[in-house]
This record gives C-alpha cells, structure tokens and sequence, in this order.
C-alpha cells in the first residue's frame, strides 16, 4: 500500500515541477548557508587544535603561572630530576612578504607521537634518522608543502615540505627558534609525557612557578576565537532559519494544493498511517536531494568566504588558517543531517495536522488557510512571550549565548507578530473602503495573507537583519574611525631589532623629532585569560588623546607615579572592573585601576602602566619600541633616513596612516562575512517571496475566474495581484525597520558586550535605509512581475475551466 | 430496507444500518441532520436514496462509507461492525469491501487514467488484469488510458470514477449523485454502465440522487426527508 500511496503522492510533482524545484532549492539554500558556516567554523578550529596535536597530541603541558616565558633552566631541572618533558617555544616571524607561526622543539625528547618530531629526525632524502641538519645551525625548516615553496628563497635556513602540517605553520628546533625569536634561553611550554619514571621529585617543590595544564586549555586561539565563530555560527542559524519559513511555506502550500488528492485517498482506503508514512518518505527523499545539493553549494558559500575568515583570524588573532576548504565526510553527513531536520521541522506541524484531520475535513475549502488564521490567535501569544522572553533577557541576560537567546526571541517574536498586523491594517482598509473593486481588493489581499505570510516572515527577518548589522557594522565603522584618531595619535612608530639598537635610535631621534615615546609590553596572564602590558611614557599625546570611557581624578598623573594603572573595556566589563578597583598583575604587584579605555578589535586584556614602573617592576622586558611625534611631512624623510642609517626593514617602520589604513582594513574584511551573509539571507527571501507568489498564483484562479467574469479585464486583475503583493511587501519592509534598529541595538548593547566586551554607540543612517528599502522593493517588485504576467497572458480557456471543473 | 425491514436479518445482509443518529453544532446548539436512520441492503442488490436538498443523503452515505462517525446507532457492514472500528480499520473496509463514486468524480489528477482506474485495486491488493481491462473496453477508454484526467469530458471522467469504484471487485459501491455533474444523456449513458458492471460484479449498489427517474432504475427506493427515512 505504502508503495502505491506513495506513488500518487510523487505523481502531484509531476504537474509542478516549478513548485518542487522550490521546495529542493529552498532546503538547498537553507542547508548551504548554514553548512558553510558550519565548515569554516570547522576549518578555523581544526587549525587551531593541528598545531597542538602536531607538537603532542592531547596531553599536559607545563606554563608559567604569570602566563609568562620558562626559563631553560628550568627544563634543564626538570630533566634533571627525572621528569620527562619536552620544551616549546612560539613565535610570529616575517621573512619577505610571509607571515608565519613558528614553533620550536626538540625532536629527540618530543613525544613519539608527534608527526612533526618523526619527520625532523629524518634525513632529507631518505627515511633513516639523520637529526644532524635540523639541529644544528641554520637548521632546517618544516613546512606545508606550499609555505615550503614561498619561504624557500627567503628563509635564513632550508625550509623541507612536509605533508601535514597547517599551512602558515613552520617549526624548527627549539635552539634555532630562541636564535630567530631573538629569546636565547627562554621557553613558552613544556609538554610533558604521558609516561613519567616513578621515582621523581614534586613539581610544586621543584618549578613552583609552573602551573601543569591539559594541551587544549592552552590553546589560546580557541579561546579567543570562541566569539567570532559563534557571531558567524549565528548568521548561519538565522539563514538556516529564514530557509526553513521557505520550506514550511512550500511544504503548506504543497499539502493545500493536495488536500483533494488526500481526501479521495483516504476516502478510497489509504489509511492516515500510511498517508503519513507516504508523506515522511517523500519528504525524506527530497530532504536527502536537497541536502546534497545544499552541501555542496555551501562548500562553495565557504570556499568563497573562507579567504575573508582567514584574513580576519590573522590580522585579529594572528591565527594562521589555510584560505583552502578541505572536504570532511563528518561535513557531508552534518549537511545531510541539517537538511532532514530542517525539513522534519518545517513539516512537522503540518504533517501533525494532517493526522488529527478527519477524512473529509482535508478537502474543505481551503483548510490550511482557515486554519492558519484561527492560528493567529495561538501565534499572538506566543510572539508576546518571545518578546517578553528577549526583554527579560536585556534585563537579566548573562553571556554571549543569552545574548543570541535575547536576539532570537525578539526576531522570531515580531515575525509571528507580523500576520496579524497585516490582517488588522486590511481589515481597517476594507472597513474604510467605498468602491466594490476596492472592497473585493481589501478583502482579496486579507483572504491572501496566510498563504504568503511565511514569505512575507522570512522577508521580515531577512530585511531586519540587513538594517540591523548594517547599523552595526557602520556605527561601529564610525567610532572605531574616531578611536584610531585618538589612539594612533604619534606619526611614526619605530621597532628596533635590540637594545643597544633601541638606545642608539632614541639618540638619534632626540634631535630629529619633537619626541620619541619609548614603549615596553610584555604578554602575560591575568585572571586565566591571555593579556598583554604596556608600558608607556608620561606624554601629552597620551594625556590628550587616549580614548578614556571612565577614569579617577588626576589619571595621567597616577599611571606616572605608579599609584594607578589603566586597562581595557574588554577586561572591565568581562571582570567587573572600574576605576577605583585593584588587580593584581604578574611579580604580585596589586595595582588600582585609575581608569579604563576602549580598545576595539583587541581580543585580549590589555593593561597600561607608566614606563617607569615598567622598567621597575619588570627589568628583563625589552623596551625596543617607539613612537615618534613629529610633523606629518617629515615622516617619510624621517622613514628614508632611518632606512638607511640604521638598516631598518618596511616592517620595522610603520607610519600612522598606513597603520590606520591597515587596521580599517582589518576592520572593513572582519565585516565582509557578515555583509556576504546578510545579502545570501536577502537572496533567499526574495526567492521565497518569488516561489509563494508562484505556487499561490496557480491556485488563485478560482478566486479570480469569477471576478474576471464579472467584467474585469485581465490586466486589470493582473495589476491588481501586483498591487497586493507590492503593498503586503511594502508593510513588510516597513515593520522591518523598527525591529532591525532594535537588532542593532541588541547586536551594540548586548551581544557585542558579551562577545567582545566593549560597547559602542549606535549611530542612525537614513540614507543607508532609503538604499537598502529602495533595492529590497526593486527585487520584490521583479519577484511579482512573472506570477502578474503569467495571469494576464492567461488564455481564458484556463479561467473558464474554473466553472467547469471542481478545483 | 426502511424500518420495517431493519428487523430482517439474513446470510445475505451486506448493510445494516439501526437507528443512525448524526448531530451537527450550529448556533442554535445542536442540529440533527439524522434522526434513527435505519436501513439494510443485501448482496447484488440495488437501492436509491433520494431527497431534497439537505435532507441528509451525503451525510448517511459518508457514514455508510465509514467516512464520518455518527452518534448514536450502530452500523454492520459485510459482517463487521463499524462504530468501535478506529481509523485504519475503518480505511482498510474502504479500500477492501466498498467502491465510491462521487459527484465530482474526485479523479488523481497527477495519475493517468489507467492508474487512476487501478488505484484502489492496487491499493487493495486486488488487482485483476484481465478484469481492468474488460472495464477500460466496457467503459469505452480503450483510447484514453494514457490520457490525464484534465484531458477528458465530464462524461469521461466519471466513467473512470465507475471503473476505479470496480475494480477491486467491492462488494458494495456507494454512489454519491454520480451523475449529478453531467448532462441528461451523458448522465443516463453512464448510469447504464455502471447499472451493468454492478449486476456483472454481484456487487451490491446504494446510489444517492435527487432524480426519481433515475431511482427508478434501480431494485428499491427510499426517500430521506428532515433526517428521517420515508418509504
């Protein structure tokens, strides 16, 4: 029975094609944006733990508590002692025009499962052990086979490819890496084996200053990229989400069209179970069609989008991804699995439905319609709930997860809200109406609501979601342009390559500049999360331009003193810090916060003490780098003249505007994703507006024949179907204003807060709106066109068949 | 068949319908559409039920065919009884023990005529090769069934409705004004059919019509009126 029931329930897409297409390429795109995000969520993380894994795999490993260097004396007492570890040592490194992550170790104590140790004991051309080359001086270089080939002629020591290993990625020994670092006896981890002897001395006695850690909680990346990938794990939700109102339309409208077929089904002995079960294959198989197409259309949504991610990991983070996908059979089986679920989702209600129905009530006139609208009422209550939900979650929410909580509800809130406004506004309409034609219009357009009312939804959020990122993005864009003015406020900023070069440079400027800042930073660990410390000079340049959000009295002249210091929003708001508040930084000093700046774009906490407490308090930090203050045009005399005195490279000169240029830049790829996103989320709502319009417009003829027989022409009723569909999209886009400015808001206020722990302003651009209101109505008004002129080119013989057939 | 011959029972006795009660909710509480509706039939036997407008005809014939429940009464068909059977019990009776042709023909319109004509037979597990295809010939198909549904006259489609209502060999048919949507001679030619390839399949047939000359045609007559059944 099952497979003759669901042989009829197939024949239906044969007289549809247009219909089933939708229904594949609606679940298509929903299943792509979301599996691509998914993929280059998958492609980041999987970089991050590689490194890790080819060092050790999972396993301990020993830091300093301070979150500060080991000293190789350390290790050396540790060996001594019995222990068996292995020493790591991290770095960034430029060699020409490529930036890599170089990592140190000793292949001979390193752990034998660790890819990288195997190879660097290989001899160059055959698989015998040979560790002579790599560990002694130049060393040998192991890379990717592609970094291999473009550091190959401009690294200071042979670089051999190895498959395996992240692009971006290059390790060497750990002895080669101090000498490159320009960090002779100093180490940044100590792997420790899995395999200990078991008579050897305590670790608290021993190095009390180490803190023991699992291999992964280390991983700084992970940690500091968490919040990024959420933000982009979200976008994909909320395309997935828009998707889904596709094919819960397409689904609704495909059970509507069938509710005859159901009925003589049913009325001829196919029973609900086997209906249902007939509708679940079916459902399945296109769900499992489309999941395929949607797979590898999202390969190619993040194959695109992958370079722009990359970028954005580097220049925020510093984490070197490969811009190229790699295709992971977990991946094909996720996107397979979005698919059925979302399809599963979709229907659910209207299989449900189905099976509750009594034979005959399926063949009712326009069943699902009516019962749309007796819907309404549960819909109502359950917008208000949501939106009551994303209130108490401003109120009360905690956390970047709460955030997107917040941020969903008040979405999908006012999308369920958005029917019964329609209906109300043309009921007003109806009521306020005199002539027939624009009765029978008003009334027409509200018979017509719940069939486009998910389109009418995905359009809602889609439009929402470009005002309110769009807002976001600009308002952001807008103060972070002023902040670099504030911040990057010296006109040169010089590196020297060591100290005597330092001294020699702070001489020389003296007399050639109008002041040379010195500034000293160190990396440490403050509070379990990565942080950094700056030293800084007492200047009017800061005095006068440092973004300060809140400070006590008299801040600058604290931070000299060495009585205060400043830190970062990200660190207030994350610790619940404010001015008056004391920390403690590394070597115990407990310090009290005078004041707290905006740092945007800095992943990490970030402190600001005067330089004199720099060089006190923490003597072996280098203080290699300046910046300059002098006159605009006197820079790049300044740059040549440094060049050519004191052998400084491009990299170790940097001038304000190309560091302002440089950082907007980072800023301007770190939105292209979000942008990319938002205008695919836009695409697929104006696909579900184009596909309802279809699909209903094959059902609207016993809706129209009669008009049409009353002495309407056909492009009048053509103009009219346009008309309808233009003013419901027109109200859609205009309740989508007020919810994308408060997403925005939310974005600013909530979700930015807890992602990255600074808030911003929120700017309004009318212009920005009119452009986007102007090219969304353009787009719908396209969508509309064909069903409109489909109807007027409609033979009359099609309408006429209206009163002669039942439909 | 009326009231009086409810008390009959026999080897023979196809439907037996007692004391059928069937309310519907309206404004004014509550509507009796049928009031103690009682009525039999035997096997190859043929019976017209006629009435007004809204007397209840669609009504006791959707509950003959186990389409809607009723409630009060009880209701034997081919031995079973219908009112404890759930759902898939009662949908399995349809698609083994009963054809229905109704007005609108309700044809698959995704299906071609021949598999529209074999579907309940197919569904049943009935199908019968050589009978399909002495249908299609009888019923005059022979050059559409390759045809779709849209593809054919009124006339046309409601004899595929007959065959469809045949083929799985039932052993009563239930027609719901089949010749209501047709015009008086196509009406009569398909009538006439459907009088001969019922009495050819010994199956028994209940017709629901408003035309007394049509229910002339058949073996008895009752009529329905207000919800109750008039002899």
């Amino acid at each position: 029975m099952i497979a003759v029931t669901l042989q009829t329930l197939f024949s239906h897409w044969r007289a549809q094609p247009v219909q089933c297409a939708t229904m594949i390429v609606g679940l298509a795109l929903a299943t792509a944006l979301l599996s691509g995000v998914q993929a280059i969520n998958s492609e980041a993380r999987a970089a991050y733990a590689q490194a890790t894994n080819l060092i050790s795999g999972p396993g301990r490993v020993l830091v300093d508590r301070d979150g500060g260097a080991i000293a190789q004396s350390d290790y050396i007492a540790l060996r001594r002692a019995g222990w068996l570890v292995s020493p790591v040592i991290e770095g960034s490194l430029r060699w020409g025009d490529t930036g890599v992550r170089i990592i140190g170790i000793d292949p001979l104590t390193a752990s034998n499962a660790s890819p990288v140790a195997q190879a660097a004991l290989q001899s160059e051309d055959s698989d015998l052990a040979d560790p002579t080359a790599f560990l002694t001086t130049p060393g040998v270089l192991l890379a990717a086979p592609d970094t291999a080939a473009r550091l190959n002629p401009v690294a200071p020591a042979p670089v051999r490819a190895v498959d395996g290993i992240t692009p971006g990625l290059v390790f060497a020994d750990v002895g080669i890496v101090q000498g490159l670092l320009g960090r002779p006896g100093e180490l940044d981890q100590l792997v420790v084996s899995q395999e200990q002897p078991l008579l050897r001395s305590e670790l608290s006695t021993l190095v009390p200053h180490l803190a023991l850690r699992d291999s992964d909680e280390t991983n700084d990346l992970a940690r500091l990229t968490d919040s990024f990938h959420l933000n982009l794990t979200a976008f994909g939700l909320l395309s997935f989400a828009v998707g889904l109102f596709i094919v819960h339309a397409t689904i609704g409208l495909a059970f509507e069209q069938r509710r005859t077929l159901f009925r003589t089904i049913r009325a001829l002995g196919v029973s609900p179970r086997s209906l249902i079960a007939g509708l679940v294959v079916e459902l399945l198989i296109f769900a499992i069609l489309a999941g395929l197409a949607g797979t590898v259309l999202g390969y190619v949504i993040a194959a695109a989008l992958l370079p722009d991610v990359a970028a954005t990991l580097r220049g925020l983070y510093g984490a070197n991804i490969d811009d190229g996908l790699s295709i992971r059979p977990l991946w094909w089986l996720s996107g397979l699995a979005i698919s059925v679920l979302g399809t599963g989702l979709a229907a659910a209600s209207n299989l449900v439905k189905l099976a509750r129905l009594p034979v005959l009530a399926p063949a009712k006139p326009r069943a699902w319609a009516l019962g749309a609208a007796k819907g309404y009422r549960a819909l109502i209550w359950c917008a208000l709930v949501l939106l009551a939900t994303s209130g108490l979650g401003v109120l009360f929410g905690r956390g970047v997860v709460m955030g997107f909580v917040t941020l969903g509800a008040l979405m999908i809130g006012a999308a369920f809200l958005l029917p019964a406004l329609l209906q109300a506004i043309t009921r007003f309409a109806e009521t306020q109406a005199r002539s027939v034609q624009a009765q029978w219009f008003w009334a027409d357009t509200r018979q017509q609501i719940p069939g486009l009312s998910l389109a009418l939804m995905a359009l809602l959020l889609a439009f929402a979601t470009n005002v309110g990122v769009g807002t976001m993005v600009s308002s952001f864009r807008l103060t972070f342009t002023g902040w670099l003015d504030q911040r990057l406020a010296s006109e040169l900023y010089v590196r020297a390559e060591d100290q005597a070069q330092a001294e020699a440079l702070t001489t020389w400027l003296a007399g050639r500049s109008d002041a040379v800042l010195p500034i000293g930073s160190f990396e440490a660990e403050l509070r379990g999360l990565p942080a950094e410390i700056f030293g800084v000079a007492d200047h009017p340049t800061y005095r006068d331009n440092w973004p300060l959000l809140a400070q006590t009295e008299n801040v600058w002249d604290v931070v000299a003193d060495g009585t205060g210091i400043l830190i970062n929003e990200q660190m207030a708001r994350r610790e619940m810090l404010a001015p008056g508040d004391t920390i403690t930084l590394p070597s115990n000093w407990t310090a009290q916060i005078a004041g707290i700046y905006s740092d945007y774009g800095n992943p990490k906490y970030q402190v600001l003490i005067g330089l004199s407490q720099l060089r006190l308090r923490y003597p072996s930090t280098a203080i290699e780098q300046f910046a300059i203050r002098t006159t605009p045009d006197a820079v790049p005399g300044l740059m040549t003249d440094l060049q050519d005195r004191f052998g400084l490279d491009s990299d170790a000169m940097i001038d304000q505007g190309a560091l302002k240029s440089f950082s907007m830049q980072v800023f301007d790829r770190t939105f292209t994703v979000s942008a990319a996103l938002n205008v695919l989320t836009l695409g697929v709502a104006w696909f579900a507006i184009l596909t309802s319009l279809l699909t209903m417009s094959t059902m609207r003829l016993p809706q129209l024949a009669p008009v049409w027989a009353s002495g309407m022409t056909h492009a009048n009723l053509s103009l009219l179907e346009l008309a309808r569909a233009m003013f419901l999209a027109a109200l859609t886009l205009v309740a989508a204003l007020p919810l994308g400015l408060a997403l925005s808001w939310v974005l600013l206020a909530v979700i930015n807060v807890e992602a990255f722990g600074w808030r911003l302003p929120m700017f309004l651009f009318p212009s920005e709106w009119g452009a986007l209101v102007g090219s969304t109505a353009l787009a719908v008004l396209l969508a509309c066109l064909w069903p409109a002129w489909r109807l007027w080119k409609l033979p009359p013989a099609q309408l006429l068949k209206v009163f002669v057939h039942e439909r | 068949m009326a009231k009086e011959k409810s008390e009959k029972t026999g080897e023979n006795m196809l439907l037996d319908a007692r004391e059928i009660t069937k309310t519907f909710p309206s404004n004014q509480g509550r509507t009796t559409i049928l009031d103690a509706v009682s009525l039999n039939l035997d096997t190859a036997q043929s019976l017209a039920l006629t009435g007004e407008s809204g007397s209840g005809k669609s009504t006791l014939l959707h509950i003959i065919a186990s389409l809607e429940p009723f409630d009060s009464g009880s209701l034997q068909l081919d031995g079973q009884d219908v009112g404890p059977l759930r759902e898939p019990a009662r949908a399995r009776l349809r698609r083994v023990s009963l054809g229905i042709i109704f007005q609108q023909f309700n044809l698959i319109p995704s299906l071609t005529v021949e598999r529209n004509l074999t579907f309940q037979a197919r569904l049943s597990g009935r199908q019968d090769d050589a009978w399909t295809r002495e249908l299609i010939h009888r019923l005059g198909l022979e050059d559409h069934a390759s045809k779709y549904p849209e593809d054919l006259s009124g006339g046309q489609q409601q004899r595929v409705a007959v065959g469809r209502a045949l083929a799985s060999r039932p052993k009563l048919v239930l027609a719901d004004e089949p010749t209501g949507s047709l015009d008086e001679v196509t009406g009569d030619q398909v009538l006439t059919l459907m009088l001969d390839l019922v009495r050819d399949s010994q199956a028994a047939l209940l017709m629901v019509t408003h035309s007394d000359r049509l229910a002339h045609r058949l073996d008895q007559r009752v009529h329905l009126r207000r919800g109750r059944l008039e002899t």
